[in-house]
């Protein structure tokens, strides 16, 4: 997770007693890139002229943003809330006891930032969920209603709504399953290869993962289209669709969904590869470990923080996956046989302007998504590690 | 991640931040109002029209009208704006969430009517229209287009309607005749298919909703009934039925397998005629220059789509565009008088010139099916009595969440029969009708 620095990577808070001027520079050096560390750093920055001590201790407290030390740091809200927690977790003393609203004054920016960015959205999509609110509403042509849970069960009552569901969870499952192991594969087998083919392979993927999801769908679409595609033809399947069963819709949905999502998996672990020691890597090979046991022992031990970001990441990624289901299956497949959550949603709501149901699909996505992270980072805790 | 440690310390600043936001911010989301209220006489009138593919000739009719028209108002401008057809749907809605921006007059298409309607969005222009002195010539479908709850929301601009594409060559070569009823369609097609099965006899599409509804009509049954806003759906009476088992018997290896036309839209089908793939077609007026520009130039006739009885047009879904005047807007009369000036017989007169669109008014109709042959059979089957989808906003609820094409493409991939897909497509359009009024 990234709002935990990687243990010993950086020191407890509190015993950075260092001089006025080292705080942001370890906040910056720390941080590359992400939101809230950078918006702390400079708030740091520019109360150059505070008490040191005070100061010295903020930057502690900005410093649970930073990521775990890959330089991947997306997600970079997650540190929220936790900082000033882990920062002031010196005293048992209450904040205003201690002077200390003056952190709070430094994370005013980015928390102002976040708030406006991540939690009024959200607290506007659960307001909504509980309202009459269509197009009607929205330009006043009817009054907003209350409906309660109105909306939730419109959506729970319809039996649609539960296959979707369960297709979108087994579809997602096994896009994150296949990316996660091609991606890794590639990324043990982009260290073992020379340069040259390695930089095939990596233009390639970075090809692959630049290409935008309507037209990478589309030519996927192509490829297997059952008059003009060449696959067809080099297979001698005659005009064979593709798209009209189900599992073979969403398998080739599934093909397309990995070949674009595999190559960030892949850079992000040959990254991390790149960063552990030859040393260790050696001392197993000369123990006589072959290559799926150092993977398995040393590698993927030594590689879990990284491992947790890019699964928790295709998770939410294939959860959400949109574009590839509407272009590839037209808008959910032969009767609705290929829908998944988010084209459900749109169908159901966004296209008629029904922003209430909407909402409240929306609302069962994002905490189905934050049971799923939680549950998750709540298992691997148990296993023993600190991430 | 332990929450558990999210403690009362936390918890204040937390709530206080919250309180804040809360006080900052409107707690509701917001509604606009888009009464409008205002008539000025003079300043600029904003217009929205529709940007087509080959939009300059369209242009070019436009701004005669402008021109004439600021020459007859002092002091008056109007600004033409062409939006793309695709995004449409979005910008209207956000000029009725935001009226300061809106612009006076706009084109829409006439299956939105009724959502505009009740987004209050439009305003009524019963008494202008009917004062209109041109009004009383306009075809009684294309008015129905722009009435809701019998007001009248705008003016019908165009009108387009679907009839059969037929390969003249392939018919000389089999030796086949046009059909002249819905079951010698259906049997012609599958001789095509017999002789040529490289060719789908005639295209069809399990999405293509406006190309299987003219073979519900013509066998009496209805989307929906009903009228003053409360509608109950039909698509599961038995004359319906006689027509969607009509339509679906098209779908298969003797035609056009469902593999590959099940999922097709009306689109697909007119791709695949202009390129060759098909004996027949059910494509638009619209549709012409597309299979003009393809492999068939030259080789194709249309005649209006055969009803259940010789002699007999089934009736066809009548698409097109109208304008309306919004009710957000502070130049009304100025616009309405606009509005009358780009829908006037003239002005669509010189539109069907320049791009082809079909006259809403059955006296120019006529005139320029006899200056364009080609549009005869076309205007023949608006004649013979075009229909319209549902005046209500549920139509659009309908259209978007695809329950006709699920209900066919669940019969052609034999997932259910004729009665229980259409019994189920009934429920889910009542239950929409019932959500929207």
């Amino acid at each position: 997770m990234t709002n935990r620095p990687l243990r010993g990577s950086v020191p407890p808070p509190g015993d950075e007693q260092t001089p006025k001027g080292s705080g942001p520079a370890a906040t910056s050096a720390r941080a590359p890139g992400t939101a809230l560390s950078a918006a702390a750093g400079t708030a740091v920055r520019g109360g150059g002229a505070g008490p040191v001590p005070v100061k010295s201790r903020q930057a502690g407290a900005a410093r649970p943003g930073s990521g775990v030390g890959s330089g991947v740091s997306r997600g970079a809200g997650r540190g929220l809330g936790r900082g000033p927690g882990r920062g002031a977790g010196v005293g048992r003393k209450s904040p205003l006891a201690r002077g200390g609203w003056t952190p709070w004054l430094y994370l005013a920016p980015a928390l102002v930032v976040l708030g406006g960015l991540l939690v009024y959205p959200v607290y506007q999509l659960g307001l909504i969920s509980f309202l009459e609110y269509t197009q009607a509403q929205v330009s006043g042509g009817e009054p907003t209603t209350f409906q309660g849970f109105g909306n939730y069960a419109t959506l729970f009552k319809d039996e649609q709504f539960w296959q979707v569901l369960l297709a979108t969870v087994v579809f997602a499952a096994a896009c994150v399953v296949s990316t996660l192991a091609l991606g890794c594969a590639l990324a043990v087998l982009l260290t073992r290869v020379r340069a040259v083919p390695r930089l095939a392979l990596m233009l390639a993927a970075l090809g692959a993962w630049a290409t935008p999801a309507v037209t990478g769908s589309t030519v996927w679409l192509l490829l297997f289209d059952p008059d003009f595609g060449p696959v067809n033809r080099v297979l001698g399947l005659g005009d064979h669709s593709w798209t009209y069963g189900r599992y073979s819709a969403f398998a080739l949905v599934l093909l397309e969904v990995v070949w674009c999502s595999f190559p960030f998996v892949m850079v992000t672990v040959y990254a991390g590869i790149r960063a552990v020691p030859t040393e260790v890597l050696e001392a197993a090979s000369l123990d006589g470990a072959s290559q799926w046991r150092i993977w398995r022992s040393v590698l993927a031990p030594m590689l879990r923080p990284i491992l947790v970001v890019v699964t928790i990441q295709s998770v939410i990624w294939d959860f959400k996956v949109f574009t590839q289901i509407y272009v590839m299956t037209n808008g959910g497949g032969i009767a609705g046989q290929n829908l998944v959550l988010n084209v459900y949603a749109y169908q159901k709501a966004f296209a008629s302007s029904q922003y209430g149901l909407g909402s409240a699909i929306g609302v069962v996505m994002l905490l189905m998504l934050l049971a799923v992270t939680l549950v998750y980072l709540r298992l691997l805790r148990r296993q023993g590690e600190e991430l | 991640m332990k929450l558990a440690h999210l403690s009362a310390r936390m918890a204040a600043p937390i709530a206080a931040l919250v309180v804040a936001g809360l006080t900052a911010t409107a707690c509701a989301p917001e509604s606009s109002d888009n009464s409008g209220g205002k008539d000025e006489k003079s300043g600029t009138l904003r217009v929205w029209l529709f940007q087509e593919v080959a939009n300059a000739p369209k242009e070019k009719v436009v701004d005669g009208v402008v021109t004439a028209f600021e020459k007859s108002h002092k002091g008056t401008k109007v600004d033409v704006q062409y939006i793309p057809v695709e995004t449409r749907a979005e910008k209207i809605k956000a000029a009725f969430n935001d009226p300061k921006s809106a612009p006076d007059l706009i084109e829409y298409g006439n299956t939105d009517t009724a959502g505009y309607v009740k987004d209050g969005g439009l305003a009524d222009l019963t008494e202008e229209f009917t004062d209109w002195n041109e009004s009383k010539d306009t075809d009684p479908t294309a008015k129905q287009s722009v009435t809701v709850d019998g007001k009248i929301y705008g003016a019908p601009y165009f009108v387009g309607v679907r009839a059969l594409y037929y390969r003249t060559d392939i018919f000389d070569e089999l030796g086949l005749d046009v059909p002249k009823t819905q079951s010698e369609l259906i049997s012609t097609a599958k001789e095509i298919r017999q002789a040529k099965p490289e060719l789908y006899g005639l295209a069809v599409g399990g999405a293509y909703t406006y190309g299987a509804m003219p073979f519900i009509w013509s066998n009496g049954g209805e989307i929906a009934q009903g009228k003053g806003g409360s509608y109950a759906s039909a698509i599961d009476t038995a004359q319906a039925q006689k027509g969607i088992k009509a339509y679906t018997s098209l779908f298969g290896d003797d035609n056009c397998p469902a593999a590959k036309c099940a999922g097709m839209g009306g689109n697909d089908t007119v791709t695949a005629f202009a390129s060759g793939k098909a004996g027949m077609a059910i494509g638009g007026d619209f549709s012409h220059a597309a299979i003009e520009a393809g492999k068939v130039k030259g080789k194709y006739a249309v005649v209006p789509l055969p009803g259940v009885k010789s002699g007999e047009i089934a009736p066809a879904f009548a698409g097109g565009n109208n304008l309306g005047v919004l009710n957000s807007t502070s130049h009304r009369t100025l616009a309405v008088d606009l509005m009358e000036q780009l829908a006037a017989k003239k002005t669509q007169g010189a539109l069907f010139d320049a791009m082809g669109f079909l006259p809403t008014f059955t006296d120019v109709r006529q005139d320029v099916a006899k200056r364009e042959p080609f549009v005869e059979p076309f205007v023949k089957t608006l004649g013979a009595g075009a229909k319209f989808v549902p005046a209500s906003a549920a139509w659009s609820q309908i259209d978007a969440s695809l329950v006709l094409p699920t209900m066919f493409q669940e019969i052609v991939s034999g997932r259910k029969d004729v009665a229980a897909a259409s019994k189920d497509a009934a429920k889910k359009m009542d239950a929409a009708f019932s959500s929207a009024g």
